[in-house]
């Protein structure tokens, strides 16, 4: 037993214990908190595993955007209090029975693998140099499963509407109801006007490395909507409208030019989403840029909530 | 050279770790939330800045110090501001527990 075994048993035990907590903790608040910090910890144990891309994913999206999502959610609950009914117990009996039924299903899945597992990871390694790009998470998920990277982004989008489609018809198109917080001269504002610049350059890098070393388009774009979101919690910029056309725009540039490339694939290459020769790592870097902007975007808006009030002329 | 190194390495990110561990039991122990966000800022400031110092010499190049460096000041800015940021919340709502 080395000492970095009993780290790994300690962090898997301490994994256990928190994700155990967010499901006992009866308070909502309590619970996301401890949900973050179960993210965290899985970012941690990425780390170990040697994924640090999904590690930096893990800690970007599965802790810290997803818990500003879902603290949204506790504060809208909050606000709402008064007509929360208690589900009754066939709806959580159904749940429970459920939730056991999945979670049977992942401990066969891992207590029972097949004698070799399936891989083609080999594969991937003696053609990357093809792609010109040093990281092989990069290359599998823009040269051998392109198809899956252009859904993923697609996917976000259609969260975004399902956000926006929330609110009701008066104030659609309108600004959504992202609680700021303005006070002039507050150390918020300090941190709102200091740190941005400092965000935008990690997010460039971030973006940038993501060829040849762990990082990428999400992991960029989650730290542009967080100095985004930033900037807009200190009312250093407004939230926009929903209905802004370059909104719009931004939001879909990056799926749009990824799907422009890939169908210039039928003719530059033999398919689609087949780079020519020679030119898949600039090709694939502008997608990465343009992604980054739009997923930026998109996770800002998602997390700035559906629109709650209309544009004042 | 290499051993010297090696030996304030250890010594370094143990003293971290000492003053990580004063925080934790500070957070459990101290009787009211002003006094718990004292000994969590004493962990960002000294204890992650000892571990970072301890760390320095086992970098490849000045790119990953820098990078390093940057990790802990980025970590004192947030950690600063957030905790004036409850602070004053509980100075104008009450700390509740």
């Amino acid at each position: 037993m080395t000492i970095l075994s009993f780290f790994d048993i300690g962090l898997v035990v301490l994994i256990l214990g928190v994700g155990a907590w967010t499901i006992a903790a009866r308070e909502a608040f309590a619970a996301v908190i401890a949900f973050v910090v179960y993210g965290l910890l899985l970012a941690i144990a990425w780390v170990r595993l040697s994924a640090v891309d999904v590690a930096l994913t893990e800690a970007a999206i599965g802790g810290g955007m997803t818990g500003m999502l879902m603290l949204g959610a506790v504060a809208r609950l909050r606000s709402a209090k008064g007509n929360d009914t208690r589900t009754g117990l066939p709806v959580r009996l159904v749940a429970g029975v459920l939730c056991a039924l999945i979670a049977v299903g992942l401990a066969t899945a891992i207590l029972l693998p097949p004698e070799a597992i399936p891989t083609l990871a080999p594969t991937v390694m003696e053609n990357l140099a093809q792609t010109g790009l040093g990281n092989p998470v990069a290359g599998v998920l823009f040269v051998y499963r392109a198809l899956d990277t252009l859904l993923e982004k697609v996917v976000l989008l259609l969260a975004l509407l399902g956000v926006w489609s929330s609110a009701p018809d008066s104030v659609w198109g309108g600004i959504p109801g992202l609680r700021v917080y303005a006070r002039p001269n507050s150390t918020l504002t300090f941190l709102a006007q200091l740190l941005p610049p400092v965000g935008i350059v990690v997010a460039i890098y971030m973006c940038w490395v993501g060829a040849k070393e762990p990082g990428g388009a999400f992991q960029g774009g989650t730290v542009l909507a967080a100095m985004w979101l930033l900037v807009m919690i200190a009312g250093l910029e407004s939230v926009p409208s929903i209905s802004q056309p370059w909104l719009h725009l931004l939001l879909v540039v990056g799926p749009v030019i990824f799907l422009v490339i890939g169908l210039a694939g039928f003719v530059w290459a033999t398919a689609f989403l087949a780079y020519p020769s020679g030119y898949a790592k600039p090709l694939i870097v502008v997608v990465e840029v343009a992604l980054t902007v739009s997923i930026g975007v998109a996770l800002g808006m998602l997390a700035a909530g559906p629109p709650e009030r209309v544009q004042q002329q | 050279m290499k051993l010297a190194f090696d030996i304030f390495t250890v010594s370094s990110v143990s003293a971290g770790a000492l003053f990580f561990l004063a925080g934790t039991v500070g957070l459990l122990r101290f009787p009211d939330s002003l006094t718990r966000l004292h000994a969590l800022t004493k962990v960002d400031n000294l204890g992650l800045g000892l571990v970072v110092l301890g760390l320095l010499p086992q970098t490849n190049g000045l790119f990953s110090a820098f990078k390093l460096v940057s990790i802990w000041l980025l970590v004192q800015l947030s950690g600063a501001i957030v905790t004036q940021l409850i602070a004053g919340a509980v100075r104008q709502h009450g700390s509740h527990g």
